[in-house]
């Protein structure tokens, strides 16, 4: 095993069975917990979904040219120091490998002492135990439901920009670019300046933001968003036409994305498009964190769940940490210090530093952790999304994708008995499909709070199941077998010799 | 819908899409590749039949799921394209095929 | 999220909202009872929400010939449960009923199948079914994607499944359709006998019923002692995993691997003694996969999209138990871990002695008065 990279051949086959660290997620925020633990000696694994390190914000930096830089911006060049450092580590690297699974692994004494970790690469499950784990599993896009989001042609802002960033694809055609958040100008600029022509930028801002984030505006006066948000903002204006005010939103078309309808100013217009890019901020992609059993909150300013960190990004779940936009949004800098915290935070917990070191080392990650959260709080104001496109009205607006469910679908339920989204689960099945409620998840979650009037917070999440990302059967087939397990499952009669008595077992 | 930048083509991969030779960048991955050349749904659903494409790019979405060398519901946007892949569109529910795929 | 809010005292509260609650609640409503179901909150273990769904005869009732015949009763009452589903809130809870197998990977696990059905049909008085005893070729026969390693199999013309989340929904349309006051986060703490009924409190509260019904699954355990009941159980544990939706390849049920109407396939169920945590053992996961692939060589490639662990309601033999109690008659416990195959039973014959306050003497024996006197077989 050489350090940085997994041999593609044989995959996670070379993996050791146990480390001192596994880390998932090779953004900013695993990265450098990767790289901090290295540094401490840790034995550490990273292990990650993608083939090379970066994360979504930093997706394909190692790929990029400079030429991408002037086009993605400094912001996202920073990011290759981070991933150089991590390459230059001690830290093994698994790409292309999912974690689809975390459970811990107990003592004599029933006390936690590690964990055991689900991965599966190239068609081969294993089980890895470490003794701590860093999830670093970042953001997702806030799910955008409004009437037609499912037609081919309507895709997120964060996919353009990684189709941008991988291969080097820019929108053409008729482009329309919607929504909110401090991305959405971003990505219109950087989709400029790679040579698309918009057709427009959509503004859901609601006019009432600005008067709520101006009371927050002392922070993002000293922030650098606001040199940056200006630029952005004036390279957006001059080459493309921005609507503000936006209020209702639609995507229609038979079988494929035709023209994009919006409301402002109290009248409906329309605009012929071949492709509608959907943004409104970025949420934590909480589903493994969840499925680990960790405590979450509702956070009232980022409309969203987050699991619950205490100040060195340890969870509720002994043994297990979490960095970065994972535990709620602060962007790529601050995740990247973040990581160097949770990292020295395991460190600590493995002997191999020292408390009284570890909190001098942090005392300059935290000031720098501070002053990357400046003017957070604005732009969480200003970029809060409407209620109408988080809470569809419509009836008919699909909200479960994968599974076909509408918003009058939900609120009926409601009424008759599903009364949080764990029982929807078993009336509806939304959040049941591949995507196991990544793409509904709040969605729901808000609707029946609607509904209800009630707060989210009272509502909940879906309670979620590994395995996180699907595997093959054959996958799960193939791990170790205990012989309690066969017994467990009456195969005993067929593998071995003793003799079960299975009078004593009654068939369900 | 996609165009690919002069100075992000790298070498040249040819694959099929529902039969259909399609030249790729290598490096692309299936989603990509697809969007490039100007497809837009990859697949229909397994509840409805209403057609659906690529959606987050990312992993999380499950949209662009496609059927390569033979194996259904695989994500295009996860999977590197590879020279003579034959990559299909996701009719509906997966399809079990009577023997094994090994 | 409340069907029927109404400050009337109801005639029945029932504690406990899955698949007996709602069955038994439905049940009572038809007669033109007011009735209320006591529910838990959105997370709750919930035996309901986690079951396979299917209606099964074959296997049943060993030591115990009248839980033979109530099973059997129960799946010729099915289509008619379906029905007046239907009817009543046009909702198809995918009733199916082609006949199910048990899938043995060895002769010797074969064998022990066999024995234990003769077993079962030799009990005195039992009733019995047809089923028929076929060989690899036979099985291949009828299920063409079985596997080469399959010895054998037990086919029984009365076994079949159901789509349980519909049938979950069915039952509380039905619910709402008869006003059924149905209370989400009512978890109830205590029940107190009083003058001409029962006092039921938890943290919303206090509500007066004429009669009670304990269909708390688990929670009967610790409720039953309020009223002069026993819920006596013993710790099963069962696992199950679900993949993504295949095209229909399996037309017929087997014990532990079904594919649902929507085209996913459930494999289940192991059975472990512990109470105590719901953690999902991989090991059990990699068993059960390995042992579905084998059955099924094809279902190697499927996606599993989920696994879950649940409780179950077991009773120390696994038959259901029915009883009301003898010091605070208007108070009844029911308990069944086959809440699917059962349902008919729940919802038509276990409501009627409810409401008429008196079990039949042939319904009486799942009373737990059985586990107190030794069995005789």
């Amino acid at each position: 095993m050489t350090k940085g990279r997994v041999s593609t051949e044989r995959g996670i086959a070379d993996l050791a069975d146990e480390y001192d660290v596994i880390v998932v997620g090779a953004g900013p925020a695993g990265l450098s917990a990767a790289t901090t633990l290295a540094g401490t000696n840790a034995r550490t694994l990273l292990v990650d979904e993608n083939r090379t390190p970066g994360g979504q914000i930093y997706r394909a930096i190692t790929l990029a040219q400079p030429v991408d830089r002037q086009r993605l911006g400094e912001d996202y060049w920073r990011g290759r120091s981070i991933a150089e450092d991590f390459l230059r580590s001690e830290a093994e690297y698994a790409p292309a490998t999912t974690a689809w699974s975390i459970q811990p692994l107990q003592g004599d004494a029933g006390q936690t002492i590690g964990h055991e970790v689900g991965l599966s690469s190239n068609g081969v499950a294993r089980l890895i135990q470490a003794r701590q784990v860093v999830l670093a599993t970042g953001a997702l896009e806030r799910p955008f439901p409004i009437p037609g989001w499912t037609l081919p042609g309507v895709m997120t802002a964060g996919a353009a920009q990684i189709a941008l960033k991988t291969s080097g694809l820019v929108p053409s055609g008729k482009v329309v670019i919607a929504g909110t958040g401090p991305l959405l100008y971003l990505l219109a600029a950087q989709l400029i300046e790679a040579g698309a022509t918009v057709s427009a930028v959509l503004d859901t801002t609601p006019r009432e933001n600005w008067l709520r984030a101006f009371r927050h505006a002392r922070g993002f006066l000293v922030s650098p968003y606001l040199a940056k948000g200006l630029k952005l903002l004036q390279t957006v204006q001059r080459r493309t036409r921005v609507i503000r005010w936006v209020s209702a939103l639609a995507a229609e078309g038979e079988g494929g994305l035709k023209e994009v309808v919006w409301g402002a100013g109290g009248r409906e217009h329309r605009m012929a498009a071949d492709l509608l890019l959907l943004h409104q901020g970025v949420v934590p992609n909480v589903n493994f964190s969840n499925s680990a059993g960790c405590a979450h909150e509702w956070d009232e300013a980022q409309l969203t769940f987050r699991p619950q960190v205490d100040e060195w990004s340890a969870s509720s779940v002994a043994g297990l940490a979490l960095a970065g936009d994972g535990t709620g949004i602060g962007g790529a800098e601050a995740a990247a210090i973040q990581g160097r915290i949770a990292g020295l935070g395991c460190a600590s917990r493995l002997g191999l530093v020292a408390p009284a070191e570890r909190d001098r080392l942090a005392v300059p990650l935290r000031t720098s952790l501070a002053r990357a959260m400046r003017g957070r709080r604005f732009l969480d104001e200003l970029y809060r999304p409407a209620k109408a496109f988080r809470v569809p009205q419509d009836p008919d607006t699909i909200v479960c994708r994968c599974e076909e469910i509408s918003a009058g679908q939900i609120r009926a339920s409601v009424s008759a008995g599903a009364g949080g989204p764990n029982q929807m689960k078993v009336f509806l099945r939304c959040g049941m499909g591949p995507c196991q409620g990544r793409l509904c998840g709040l969605t729901v979650t808000e609707l029946i709070a609607d509904e209800r009037s009630k707060h989210p917070s009272e509502i909940g999440y879906y309670r979620l199941r590994f395995p996180i990302k699907p595997l093959r059967l054959h996958e799960l087939a193939a791990l170790p077998q205990t012989e309690t397990a066969k017994v467990a499952v009456l195969a005993d009669l067929a593998d071995t010799h003793h003799p079960a008595d299975l009078n004593e077992r009654k068939p369900q | 819908m996609f165009r690919r930048l002069s100075d992000r083509a790298s070498g040249e991969i040819t694959f099929t899409f529902d039969g259909r030779p399609i030249t790729a960048s290598a490096g692309d991955s299936v989603a990509a590749a697809l969007l490039a050349a100007g497809v837009r749904a990859c697949r229909t659903t397994p509840v409805s039949g209403a057609p659906r494409g690529p959606y987050c790019m990312m992993g999380v979405c499950f949209e662009c799921l496609v059927r390569i060398d033979g194996m259904d519901n695989r994500q295009g946007c996860l999977v590197t394209v590879q020279e003579g892949m034959r990559v299909e569109s996701q009719r509906g529910s997966r399809t079990l095929t009577p023997e094994p795929a090994q | 999220m409340t069907h029927h809010q109404s400050d009337q005292e109801p005639d029945v509260a029932i504690v406990g909202g899955g698949l007996m609650g709602a069955c038994v609640a439905w049940g009572l409503a038809r007669q033109g009872l007011r009735v209320c179901v006591l529910d838990e909150g959105d997370v709750a273990l919930r035996a309901s929400r986690a079951n396979f769904a299917l209606i099964w005869v074959q296997g049943k009732g060993i030591g115990f010939p009248a839980y033979a015949a109530w099973t059997k009763a129960s799946a010729e009452a099915w289509p008619r449960l379906a029905a007046e589903l239907r009817s009543e809130t046009g909702i198809n809870v995918g009733l199916d009923q082609p006949g199910g197998f048990t899938l043995c990977l060895s002769d010797r696990e074969l064998q022990a199948n066999v024995d234990m059905m003769a077993r079962l049909h030799n009990q005195p008085g039992t009733v019995t079914y047809p089923y028929e005893i076929l060989d690899h070729a036979q099985t291949k026969a009828r299920m063409p994607a079985t596997g080469p390693d399959v010895s054998g199999s037990i086919y029984c013309p009365l076994d079949g499944h159901v789509n349980s989340l519909r049938l979950f929904r069915a039952l509380h349309a039905a619910l709402k359709a008869h006003s059924v006051d149905y209370r989400a986060d009512h978890a109830v703490t205590a029940i107190e006998p009083r003058a001409g009924g029962f006092a039921l409190t938890g943290a919303w509260g206090e509500m007066r019923a004429a009669k009670v019904v304990l269909a708390a699954g688990l929670g009967n355990a610790r409720l039953a002692p309020m009223v002069g009941l026993e819920a006596p159980m013993k710790p099963s544990r069962g696992q199950i995993i679900v993949t993504e939706k295949a095209a229909p390849f399996l037309r017929y049920p087997v014990v532990t691997v079904r594919q649902t109407d929507e085209g996913g396939v459930m494999i289940g169920d192991s059975e472990e003694a512990d109470g105590s945590s719901l953690r999902v053992d991989h090991s059990i996961s990699s068993v059960m996969a390995d042992r579905a692939i084998r059955m099924f060589p094809l279902l190697g490639d499927l996606n599993v999209v989920r696994t879950w662990t649940a409780f179950r309601v077991m009773t120390p033999d696994g038959s259901p138990v029915y009883e009301q109690s003898e010091t605070c008659p208007g108070a009844f416990v029911a308990m069944a871990h086959s809440g699917v195959t059962l349902a008919p039973q729940h919802a038509f014959s276990l409501a009627d002695y409810i409401a008429t306050g008196t079990i039949p003497k042939e319904v009486a024996v799942f009373s737990t008065r059985r586990f107190r006197v030794p069995a005789s077989v």
